[in-house]
Parts: C-alpha cells; structure tokens; sequence
C-alpha cells in the first residue's frame, strides 16, 4: 500500500478530471446572429443562443460607441432562439455595432452603414444588477470558434506535459547510463521513450482533431506543430538506432549519446525558437492569440486543468513503471 | 562533393529555367545545400577504421578530434556553399536577388553551413560507430537539422527581401547561440563515444 499509494491517486485524479471536463456546462453565449449587416431603417434580427434560457421581457439592445439602440419588440422562440425588431437611426460613430441579450454581448455583430456624427443615446443600458442566469454554475467559457471544443484542452495538453516529463525522465537515464555503463538504466531510457511516444501520437491525434475543428485543417504550418513532428522524429530514429546496433553495451552507449544531444536541440527548438518568431503561431498565447492567462475567468479551466495534467503525469510514470518491470522481465527470460 | 552540388544545381536549371521568385529560389537553393552537407559529413567518421582509430586514440585527446573536426566541417560547408550559391546564381539566375540585401543573405547561408556541419558531425560519429553509414545518418541527422533549417530559411528568405539589419539580427544571434551550443554537446558527449 505505501508504495503504490500514487497510482491511486492517479485514477481518482483522471477520473475527477476526464469527468469534469466532459460534463460541464459551457457558459451561455450568443453564438450566432443575421444579418451581419444594419442599415438605417427597422431591421429583424434573429439571434441563436447556447446554453442560454431566453425569457418573454428579456433585455436586449444595440450597442455602437457606448451609445445603445433600444429595440422595438422582443419575440423569444424558444429558450435559445429570438427575433428582435429594432428601429436603427442613422448617423451612428461606428462601423461596428455590438448585439447584447440578456447580460451577454455578441462583440461585432453587425457592419453598420449610414454612419455620421452620433445618435441620441438611448435608455435601455445595461442594468445596474443584472441577474445572470447562470450565475452560481460552475461552467466552462464559451468562447466564439471554440465553443464545446475547449474541454480538449483538458486532454490535448496533457498529453504533451506528459510526453516532456517522460522525455525528460529518459534523458536522465540516459545521462546516468553513461556514467556507470548500466544497462539498467538503458532499459529505464528506452521504456520511459515508448510510453513517451505514446503520448506524442495522443497529442497528435487529439490536436489534429482539434485542428480540424478550429482551424479547419488537420494539419497546418504552425511552430508548434513542426516541435512536435521534430520530436516524433527524433524518437522514432532513436528507436532505430537501437535497433541497428547488435552489441548491447554499444546499443546503450550510442542510444544515450543520441537521446542528451537530441533532447537539449529539442528543448531548444521548442522553447527558444518559437520566441523567435511567436507572430506565426495559431496556438493560444503566440501572435496575440490570447492565452491561457487573459482567458475570461480562466480560472474555471484551471481547476479541471491542473488535476488533469497531474493524472495524467502519473499515468504515464505507471505505465513507464510497468513497461520496464516487462521488459526486465523478458531479459531475464532470454538469458 | 563539388560535382554532386553543381549537378543537382544543373538539374534543378533544367528543371525549372529561370526562378524569379525569391521564395521557391531560396528553398531550391536550400533543399540542394542540406542533402549537400548530409553527403559530405558522412563522410568525415567513415574513414576511420580500427587501426587509424586507435592510433588517434592513443595519441590524442577525444575532445581536440571532435572540436577539429568540427572546425574542418564547418570550413567544409562554408567554402560548399559559398561554391553552390556561385553555381547556382550563374545557372539560376539573380532575378530573384534584386531587392535582396546581398551581405545578410551570404550570412545566413555561412551561418547555415556552419549549423549543419556542428549538428551532423556528432551524427555521422554515432552513426560511423553504429557501422551504418548514410541511411542512418539521414534518419538520425534529419530531425535534429529540421529547426536550424527552418531558421536558417526564415532568415535567408528576410534577407532576400531586402528586410532591415534589426529584425534580422535575432535570427542570427539564435543561429551562433544554436551553433555554440551543439559544438559544446558534441565536445562534451564524444569522449563516451570514442572508447570501445
């Protein structure tokens, strides 16, 4: 039981985690909005919302330069659609023009034409306290283009935590190896890189779906994903340089030399270069993308984030564990 | 060596007749120049066999082998490359070098040559040891020249443009610290290598 305890915690963190970030709700929001175009003159605008609870009486009204346009009806359809009938005046400052219904805000809705000088500012501004609807839920942000797909953050970036701490454990080896010439600690660097690998292609995969979804590729020219191909390729012709050396004592020698020179360029590539030129990156955080840190009430996904990275963390050291303990195993069987 | 480069640049002028825009120029000329400096830093551990091997063993320290080959390597893919860019700009054209500022972009390719030759010349010693010659190499070397190219080629295509001496210098800082880096590895790991 002492020794195993972490495994334990393993499970119960992955499963609080996996649980959490598939069942909890998005927040609310406005997800889409026609026309994409205002003109002077009375205009139908029909909003679809998610996760929302449209109500007969709702607020909802126009917001161009800090000066709202009030609407003339509110029709709700159902608890996510509504129509809203607004008399746009002419003459507004903007070129774009804000939708808020309910508290929430679709930034951009529509191109404005007939611009001028101002209007008359209208009377139905935000409320001083407005009830948020969902305002006790513990939910997730719900942000334009990603939407539902933000719960794989939970998943895709873990994987490539994980990966690094395994990578990292290996060169550790590795370095040891050296030292002493064990063979030991080979066989420590050479399982910690299988079960590495493994999660190099459960990054890849999960970022390749979530690509699709958000970028509209599966794959793209992006910094990061050149680090992780680069890593997949230099651990895959770590494993056959293993494998085209016979002696086992050279097959250690040579695979540590190559597993510290590969990792240090590796850590390299992937932490240095991309500061060279973070303007081409799609991934949050680079090129003004906003990141984890500005993300709205970031710390909803920070407390479903962090568990899971440590789930999954431990996950890979079991499965490092079980590997090397079969490994050692199938030696002592061939000798 | 010189032969493989201007053939492959003749190939690519029969191929393509007259490149003016600067950026397939820039990775043609590239792509000849890697699978250039991959042929001839194979070749640098190769020659070694058993009794040569321990004769420099005895006599001399791991580290001056490797920090002098090394030296000779990167000597090597300078003088190459300057050569295939000559071969290249005659059969090529310089169309695509018209707006380009000329001292930058013959940086870029020098500081280039000088990455490859520091990455591959650990590689070809693994390699060399490993008793696998070329194949290995382009698998064990590939990945690991993979973010200098890239670099270098973002360097070089700024150039190209003609872009500013102050945004392009970060990319060179990056490429010396790279190449500092790698020649300081190899010096440190191919003592471990060398003995059997």
């Amino acid at each position: 039981m002492k020794h195993w305890w972490w495994k334990f915690l393993a499970i119960a963190l992955l499963l609080v985690a996996s649980i959490a970030a598939l069942r909890v709700p998005l927040s609310p929001a406005l997800v889409h909005v026609s026309p994409s175009r205002i003109a002077p003159g009375e205009v139908t605008i029909e909003v679809t919302g998610y996760n929302t609870r449209f109500t007969d009486g709702m607020q909802a009204y126009l917001v161009n330069d800090s000066q709202y346009v009030c609407p003339v009806r509110v029709d709700v359809i159902d608890a996510s659609h509504a129509r809203i009938i607004a008399e746009v005046p002419a003459g507004m400052r903007a070129s774009m023009t804000d939708l808020v219904v309910q508290g929430l805000t679709y930034p951009g809705a529509f191109f404005t034409e007939g611009l001028g000088e101002g209007i008359e500012r209208g009377a139905c501004g935000p409320r001083a306290n407005k009830l948020d609807p969902s305002g006790l839920a513990f939910t997730f942000p719900n942000r334009s283009i990603l939407y539902e797909s933000i719960r794989n953050l939970h998943f895709h970036v873990p994987m490539w935590f994980t990966m690094i701490a395994l990578m990292g454990l290996s060169v550790w080896h590795s370095i040891k190896g050296l030292g002493d010439g064990s063979l030991d600690r080979d066989r420590k660097a050479v399982s910690a890189v299988h079960v590495g690998l493994l999660f190099c292609g459960l990054g890849l995969v999960t970022g390749a779906l979530w690509a699709r979804a958000t970028w509209g590729a599966f794959w793209t020219n992006d910094v990061k994903l050149n680090g992780a191909a680069v890593t997949a390729l230099i651990y895959l012709a770590y494993l056959v340089l293993r494998g085209s050396v016979a002696d086992a004592h050279k097959r250690a020698r040579l695979a540590a030399i190559y597993n510290i020179f590969a990792f240090m360029l590796l850590v390299l590539f992937l932490f240095v270069v991309p500061r060279l030129n973070a303007i081409d990156s799609l991934h949050p955080g680079n090129g003004g993308n906003s990141g984890f840190n500005d993300l709205d009430l970031d710390n909803r996904l920070r407390v479903v984030f962090y568990p899971a990275v440590a789930g999954w963390v431990l996950l890979g050291l079991w499965l490092y564990d079980l590997r090397e303990r079969t490994a050692r195993l199938a030696e002592q069987l061939d000798r | 060596m010189l032969l493989y480069v201007v053939s492959a640049v003749y190939v690519c002028y029969l191929a393509v007749k007259g490149l003016s825009l600067p950026a397939t120029w820039n990775a043609l000329y590239w792509i000849i120049l890697l699978f250039a400096a991959f042929n001839a830093l194979s070749r640098s551990f190769q020659r070694e066999d058993g009794g040569r091997q321990l004769y420099l063993y005895t006599l001399v320290d791991p580290r001056s082998v490797v920090v002098a080959r090394s030296v000779y390597n990167a000597l090597t893919m300078v003088v190459l490359s300057l050569l295939s860019l000559l071969f290249y700009t005659l059969f090529l054209g310089t169309e695509a070098l018209e707006q380009a500022a000329i001292g930058q972009f013959v940086l870029s390719v020098m500081l280039g040559g000088i990455g490859f030759a520091a990455v591959l010349t650990l590689i070809a010693a693994i390699a060399a040891r490993a008793g696998n010659g070329l194949g290995l190499m382009a698998i064990l070397g590939f990945p690991l020249v993979l973010p200098m190219l890239l670099a270098v080629l973002r360097a070089s295509k700024l150039a190209l443009d003609g872009v500013a001496w102050s945004v392009t210098s970060t990319y060179f800082g990056g490429l010396v610290l790279l190449d500092i880096i790698t020649v300081t590895l190899a010096w440190l790991l191919f003592p471990y290598l060398w003995r059997d």
